[in-house]
């Protein structure tokens, strides 16, 4: 019974992404989109807390919002999958349940 | 899997309504059935008829427009809160006595409970907002 | 109105007034009600101010729609979980808060309190429970 997060604001600007791993249960997923991808970058002030916080959480991106952006898949942080809209329509279905952090 | 899908930001200001439209385009591609798109707080404003966005830029309620008319989607207005922001049907107009109407082709507007209706029926139900 | 009974969560992360977010969710909660569902609250972060007592927004003119939580036994939604950590951070505690209640048709209408005081790790085990999870 695993939920897929979502969350779409950028750390450095709202604490909804540290609000959303501080509530995962081992084993959910939680996908970074629109503004929320800059919480994938390794080498930035939070990638510690990142790593420490999501490790029981399988974690993704958008990648389209993430080109959008001008980030390349070599500064995403270790562990983050990027996936496009089939893969967030995927794993929508393969997850019990959607909570999306706003 | 049956999908309910809600917009809550407005066109444009926020990405919640791009976000939602490329979601549901990639589900109806994969099979999967939209049952309801359902617009509150300002992602009622998507619905107007009467934004008249840059050429060069996603004209984002048309889009919604020929979405709904290609996959037979029900695009729901929520009535309380276009009430306040005016978005209007011919027959809101009228019941409320403005002289004018404002909603886009597809959408209709009706009761918030459409939202919880589509939350029992769809097998997962996401949000898009801020 | 439906035969199928589904574990409904809406959550509440923001301040109110500020932003709409706050009333209009309640009005969804309201309106809900009438379709019988299991129905829970969760108010966390800045959720927990929407709960504050003496909220007075004559100087603001903007309408106090705080009495509308007292409201919710009537429309039987009656779990209104509310984080301890988020009190904690904001430095408030449970006092802070609006006596919410309803009456208990299973224990001769006793009042008892709506508002669940749980931990974080609680609040995820609520929310992982649930069906259908409505954020605004």
């Amino acid at each position: 019974m695993a939920t897929l997060h979502t969350v779409n604001k950028s750390p450095f600007q709202n604490p909804t992404l540290i609000s959303c791993l501080g509530h995962a249960k081992a084993g959910d997923a939680v996908l970074m989109i629109e503004d929320g991808v800059y919480g994938a970058m390794n080498g930035t002030a939070l990638s510690d807390a990142m790593a420490t916080l999501g490790g029981d959480v399988s974690l993704y991106v958008l990648g389209d919002d993430l080109a959008a952006r001008g980030i390349d898949a070599a500064r995403l942080a270790d562990g983050v999958t990027s996936v496009d809209y089939d893969g967030f329509v995927d794993l929508a279905a393969n997850h019990d349940r959607t909570q999306n952090w706003l | 899997m049956k999908f309910g899908i809600v917009v809550s930001e407005g066109p444009y200001t926020h990405q919640a309504s791009d976000s939602a439209y490329n979601f549901v385009k990639a589900a109806l591609a994969k099979g999967h059935e939209v049952s309801r798109v359902f617009f509150y707080h300002d992602g009622v404003n998507v619905g107007t008829r009467l934004s008249i966005p840059p050429q060069d830029d996603r004209q984002i309620q048309e889009q919604w427009t020929a979405l709904a008319k290609e996959h037979d989607l029900d695009l729901v207005i929520c009535i309380a809160a276009a009430q306040r922001r005016g978005l209007l049907d011919q027959n809101e107009a009228d019941r409320q006595g403005k002289d004018a109407n404002n909603i886009a082709e597809g959408f209709r507007i009706s009761g918030l409970g459409q939202l919880i209706e589509m939350g029992i029926q769809a097998d997962r139900t996401i949000t898009f907002g801020d | 109105m439906s035969e199928q009974v589904k574990k409904f969560l809406y959550v509440n992360r923001k301040a109110p007034y500020g932003t709409i977010y706050a009333q209009e969710s309640l009005e969804v909660v309201l309106i809900g009600a009438a379709f019988d569902q299991d129905v829970s609250m969760a108010f966390l972060d800045d959720g927990v101010f929407q709960l504050t007592k003496g909220q007075d927004t004559k100087g603001i003119g903007l309408k106090n729609f705080s009495a509308t939580f007292r409201a919710l036994g009537d429309y039987e939604v009656t779990k209104l979980y509310v984080e301890k950590e988020s009190l904690d951070e904001r430095g408030l505690t449970l006092d802070d808060l609006q006596n919410i209640e309803y009456e208990d048709e299973d224990d001769d209408y006793a009042e008892k309190p709506s508002i669940r005081l749980v931990s974080r790790a609680e609040m995820a085990d609520v929310m992982a429970e649930q069906d259908v999870v409505l954020s605004f």
